[in-house]
């Protein structure tokens, strides 16, 4: 058959265990436990196949990826064979010797989360107090060590009238980069959607407090900006297009297109404890099922973007019509649009309580 | 500060920054440049000038390595040189020494 062109990258969810409790946190609803992680020597494995295949970059990711002890050896491991290998943590788990470990290891790079710039505010929404203080010298150690440094920042309602204090936060604490990432509305997102999602006021005071920012930094600082697509007339490209560019390995070992594949019902999800990761990619139902275009529905087939945003995100219409293989709904021509512009005209006024991220806490029916 | 914006010169010496790098990807064949959060891709030209920036090298004796490897005149290729490398530093990829 004809190869599929090798995926870029790899996020290793190495485990959901985590002390924040972000209420827009990516993880599935359903987290999974600690005894069913992947051991060591599995994740080893995994590495060396997505070296073979052509994986570029790994992204250390979680929950706290700091809470497994073995991370260094990961890290190690993946330098040893040319992956670029990113830590993508909370902060709150790192000190001087947990950090030395990493550099040692030979890591490459940095991205830590903030919830916010005012430090009550954050510790509210990561559910985690004195969290803000160990974040802060997480990022002085970053620093000082020189490793380059990304800081990450979800924005929803709660939140975005801080941006610009985000902004200046990243600067001081001397970021090459900053991620000002709306919300993005699955799992533990849409759960909580009422309770984050912005106005457009709001969004649009964003994106000038941005476009200010950028003229101020030059190419000293670089701001990624990522716009809540409820917003938008166009669905994102997601990952790229399903099975194009990315590969998402969840801390059990499931191989799934993106982070929130799982919530898709039905389906069979391969694993690296029975398969190759190389086998899954190419072959694996789960990702030939919505690769390229063939199974497009209209307005998708016959649209002239169709190899630009890939459809959207299936999660995306499954979790707002029911229907994976729908087109995205934040898409302007999409039968199911409507939905996008009911939640957002019932935005309540006030913000519900948070919903937090929590083991167990997702498994209920969500009753509003 | 204002550095970003001036032009590099033939006694300008950088060098890659911390947490980028030049790497061949021997499953594409292609050069690529590993930087944080995403790689992209280096055309041949920029991958044979890459291939020379190493912390100790003038753009100039970068030019002048080239020119043993091409046949393009020297004014064209110290254009080339400078260029690419002013954008790949404001692209937070390259650093002055």
């Amino acid at each position: 058959m004809t190869a599929i062109p090798p995926p870029m990258s790899l996020l290793a969810e190495v485990t959901h265990r985590c002390p924040l409790q972000c209420p827009y946190c990516s993880n599935p609803l359903r987290l999974d436990p600690r005894t069913d992680e992947l051991s060591t020597a599995d994740w080893l494995r995994v590495l060396d196949e997505a070296a073979a295949m052509g994986v570029l970059q790994v992204h250390f990711s979680g929950g706290e990826p700091m809470a497994r002890p073995d991370l260094p050896d990961l890290v190690r491991h993946a330098v040893s064979l040319g992956l670029y290998t990113n830590l993508i943590t909370s902060g709150v788990l790192l000190n001087a010797k947990s950090l030395k470990a990493l550099t040692d290891a030979g890591l490459d790079h940095v991205q830590l989360s903030f919830q916010d710039a005012d430090t009550a505010e954050a510790e509210r929404i990561g559910g985690m107090a004195g969290a803000q203080a160990k974040k802060l010298e997480a990022a002085r150690l970053i620093k000082e060590d020189g490793l380059p440094l990304t800081l990450n920042f979800v924005i929803h309602r709660q939140n975005a009238a801080r941006v610009p204090a985000m902004l200046n936060m990243a600067e001081r604490l001397g970021a090459r980069r900053v991620e000002i990432a709306h919300t993005q509305y699955y799992g533990w997102g849409l759960l909580n959607r009422d309770a984050l999602l912005p106005s457009r006021a709001q969004l649009e005071e964003t994106e000038h407090t941005v476009a200010a920012a950028r003229a101020r930094f030059g190419t000293r600082l670089a701001i990624d900006f990522v716009t809540p697509d409820y917003y938008a007339d166009q669905p994102k490209p997601c990952m790229g297009g399903w099975g194009q560019r990315f590969l998402n390995i969840a801390p059990t070992g499931k191989v799934l297109p993106c982070h929130a594949a799982e919530s898709i019902p039905g389906l069979t999800f391969p694993t690296v404890r029975e398969s190759s990761l190389q086998d899954i990619w190419q072959n694996a139902p789960l990702f030939t099922l919505y690769r390229g275009t063939d199974w497009m529905p209209d307005p998708c087939r016959s649209c002239a973007f169709k190899e630009q945003d890939w459809g959207g995100c299936r999660c995306q219409a499954l979790a707002l019509t029911g229907d994976a293989s729908a087109t995205d709904p934040v898409c302007n021509q999409a039968p199911g649009h409507g939905v996008i512009k009911q939640a957002i005209a019932n935005r309540p006024a006030v913000p519900p309580a948070f919903r937090y991220r929590r083991y167990g806490n997702g498994e209920i029916t969500n009753g509003t | 500060m204002t550095e970003t914006s001036e032009p590099f010169s033939e006694e300008t010496v950088l060098r890659f920054a911390r947490g980028t790098r030049l790497q061949y990807d021997r499953v594409r064949e292609q050069w690529f440049i590993q930087a944080p959060e995403r790689a992209f891709i280096a055309d041949p030209s920029a991958a044979e000038i890459l291939q020379l920036i190493d912390g100790k090298r003038t753009l100039g004796t970068v030019t002048d390595k080239l020119l043993q490897k091409f046949s393009a005149t020297r004014d064209v290729l110290v254009h080339d040189v400078l260029h690419m490398t002013r954008e790949l530093a404001d692209k937070q990829v390259l650093q002055v020494v």
